[in-house]
């Protein structure tokens, strides 16, 4: 028996649907041998990882709550890959939206106005975007290579939390520990299911998802995104502006991390803390590409991957695994994916070469 | 300034640079193929921690060496079989790399955070090291600095003196003119691939076994990534990847002297001052787009595969 590799006449759309399943289920296969490896039990380490973070209702709240800044960040960014505009700095424009939010809670701490959490969202929200507007800036007038501007501002945007949060914005009356005052109920997602900490911010990713998908598959811009990722030159010829394209891109992506910093701070977290996110940022792109760049597909690879950090949680309350483990698994999945997207253009065949012809 | 200061600084300036030495000129043979290999960060974080073992376990810095270019090599091999094998993304891939090496290297090192290693003994080069200033600034490193010099005297000899070289150079401007004229494009890159993994891997055993010496989650601290911005700083040229580095190692090094002069500046303050530096240094040198145009390989970044055409 031989197996040959043959090209596809046209690229196959079930494969661009199966191979993130496909992608799914060989992560979960190198999950097993990764927990035998480590000499736990393969059945036990599995369901402690994968089944019990999410085998009850508060768990399922758990998992919306991880999701919801992925599904969000990972929508914003897809908007960019899809242009092959390449922010990577969303961890940074997370901190920095938290950062502009947080001020906002900390400075209304004694006031109890509805206004608060909206402000803080607004707040948020134009601080990522102002962060990822650094490489846009530097992109478009100085032609920088996007990916390292918006990367070494990640490093940078960490710093700057972590300088404010041990300084100015410290609570005078934290025994000098490194984080803010703890938020007034006004500057707190409210719960939205009994027995959960289920927030009002998953809707709000939800709703930022919706948008996504409206904008992307709906508007005018978003069809520009999508000629120019697939054919630079034909969308200069069509008279798209590369440069606007380039805003979009980055700013989309910096208005969805900011948002999703504030959920953070005014959801699980309740104050300011001199780190925000467990990745986020980072995990997001894995999202998007997983999704395929489509807020549908974002939506659900958004709760694989908050599962992979509650698995990560888990095993190693209940089986002292390292949670380190989880940032393998993420790696894993996005090598997956890539290897198993060569079958949308190639399919494997067995048997020898027909002959063709004479 | 005291002269004996300004020299102890210039002379760590030197080995705070040897990470980036190790890192960008592996990039920049990868690069000079052709191919845009994003994940320098995960692979010196890998190749950190794997040479910290090997040197914990044994107390060989040849076996810690061999590990650590080793592992760099390993993974920069996924990442070859993705992008040439299996025609993905570069810029998806290298990403992945790095998501990857970050996990796999907190995992390997749980056990091996609070280990401090005895580092790594200066060499003294006979006679040589007894000129004054001179002897002290050239000849009195680390064998481990003095191979990064090795390093880029081969890379430039290899680059513009080489045939190989010139094969090599021709594959990353015309990969279709290079198969027409009957060299294997896909082998020359792997082989670009393997080589910048295991320098790759080799600077992060520079960092976590005589620079540092001692393992720290996350160690590498974005060094990859200025690496990946000094091929770019140095335009591709391996001379200026060195003046790139040791530019970029004493603002490193800066950053721990500013305060012992005392001027009271917030730690985090100057923590920031590489990654700042990397951004001014990058706008400046892409100002110019012709300048990135004319330098960078013609094919850089683009998949090709000659069965694909």
């Amino acid at each position: 028996m031989l197996l040959r590799i043959e090209p596809r006449s046209e690229p196959s759309k079930t494969m661009k649907y199966m191979s993130p399943l496909i992608a799914a289920v060989l992560m979960l296969i190198s999950g097993i041998i990764i927990f035998t490896l480590l000499g736990k039990n393969p059945v036990e380490a599995f369901h402690a990882f994968f089944i019990e973070p999410v085998n009850d209702l508060y768990g399922i709240g758990e998992l919306f709550i991880k999701a919801s800044p992925l599904m969000l960040i990972g929508t914003g960014l897809a908007i960019g890959f899809r242009a092959s505009i390449w922010n990577i700095g969303a961890e940074g424009q997370l901190a920095i939206g938290a950062l502009f939010g947080g001020y906002i809670a900390i400075l209304f701490n004694d006031s109890n106005g509805f206004f608060i959490l909206p402000l803080m969202l607004l707040s948020g929200a134009v601080g990522g975007m102002l962060w990822a507007a650094i490489p846009a800036f530097l992109k478009t007038v100085f032609n920088a290579n996007e990916i390292l501007v918006s990367l070494m501002l990640n490093y940078v945007a960490l710093l700057l939390l972590a300088l404010l949060v041990h300084g100015p914005l410290r609570d005078p009356n934290g025994y000098g520990f490194p984080q803010s005052v703890l938020f007034a109920d006004s500057a707190i997602l409210p719960i939205l299911v009994e027995g959960t900490r289920l927030h009002l911010g998953v809707f709000i990713a939800f709703a930022g998802v919706f948008v996504g998908w409206i904008f992307l598959l709906k508007s005018f811009a978003g069809f520009q995104i999508q000629v120019a990722g697939l054919a630079q030159k034909a969308a200069s010829y069509a008279g798209f502006q590369y440069k606007k394209l380039i805003w979009i891109g980055l700013l989309s992506g910096g208005l969805a991390a900011g948002i999703a910093g504030v959920l953070e701070i005014a959801g699980p977290i309740g104050q300011l803390l001199p780190t925000v996110s467990p990745g986020y940022g980072y995990a997001a792109i894995i999202v998007a590409f997983v999704g395929r760049l489509h807020p549908g597909g974002i939506f659900l690879s958004s709760l694989l991957m908050a599962l992979l950090y509650l698995g990560g949680e888990s095993g190693q309350m209940n089986l002292d695994l390292p949670s380190a483990v989880t940032g393998i698994f993420q790696g894993l999945l996005l090598f997956y994916l890539l290897a198993a997207d060569f079958l949308i253009n190639y399919r494997i065949c067995i048997g020898a070469l027909k002959k063709e012809g004479i | 300034m005291d002269f004996d200061i300004f020299l102890q600084i210039l002379i760590a300036a030197v080995a705070a640079g040897t990470p980036f030495v190790y890192a960008a000129l592996g990039e920049l043979i990868t690069e000079k193929s052709g191919v845009l290999n994003l994940g320098v960060e995960g692979m010196m974080l890998v190749g950190a921690i794997s040479g910290f073992i090997a040197m914990a376990k044994t107390g060989s810095l040849l076996v810690a060496v061999f590990v650590g270019m080793s592992a760099g090599a390993l993974l920069s091999g996924i990442f070859a079989v993705l992008t040439l094998t299996l025609m993905a993304n570069q810029v998806a891939s290298g990403l992945a790399l790095t998501i990857f090496g970050v996990g796999l290297s907190a995992f390997l090192g749980l056990e091996y955070t609070s280990i401090a290693l005895p580092g790594v003994p200066e060499i003294n080069l006979p006679l040589l090291a007894k000129i004054p200033v001179i002897g002290k600034l050239f000849f009195s490193f680390d064998i481990l600095i003095y191979c990064s010099g090795l390093l880029f005297m081969a890379v430039s000899w290899f680059l513009y003196k080489s045939k190989a070289g010139l094969v090599l150079r021709g594959i990353g401007e015309a990969p279709k003119s290079a198969h027409a004229l009957g060299y294997n494009v896909i082998k020359i890159r792997y082989m670009a691939v393997l080589f910048g993994g295991a320098m790759a891997g080799l600077g992060g055993v520079y960092l976590s076994v005589a620079y540092t010496p001692m393992w720290v989650e996350g160690m590498v601290a974005g060094r990859g990534w200025v690496s990946l911005a000094l091929v770019v700083f140095a335009t591709w040229r391996p001379a200026r990847v060195m003046f790139g580095a040791y530019f970029f190692g004493a603002i490193t090094i800066a950053q721990f002297h500013i305060q012992g002069f005392g001027f009271d500046i917030p730690a985090q303050l100057l923590s920031m001052m590489p990654y700042i530096a990397t951004i001014i240094v990058l706008v400046l040198i892409s100002r110019n787009q012709n300048t990135i145009r004319l330098n960078s390989p013609a094919s850089l970044g683009i998949t090709y595969h000659p069965d694909n055409q």
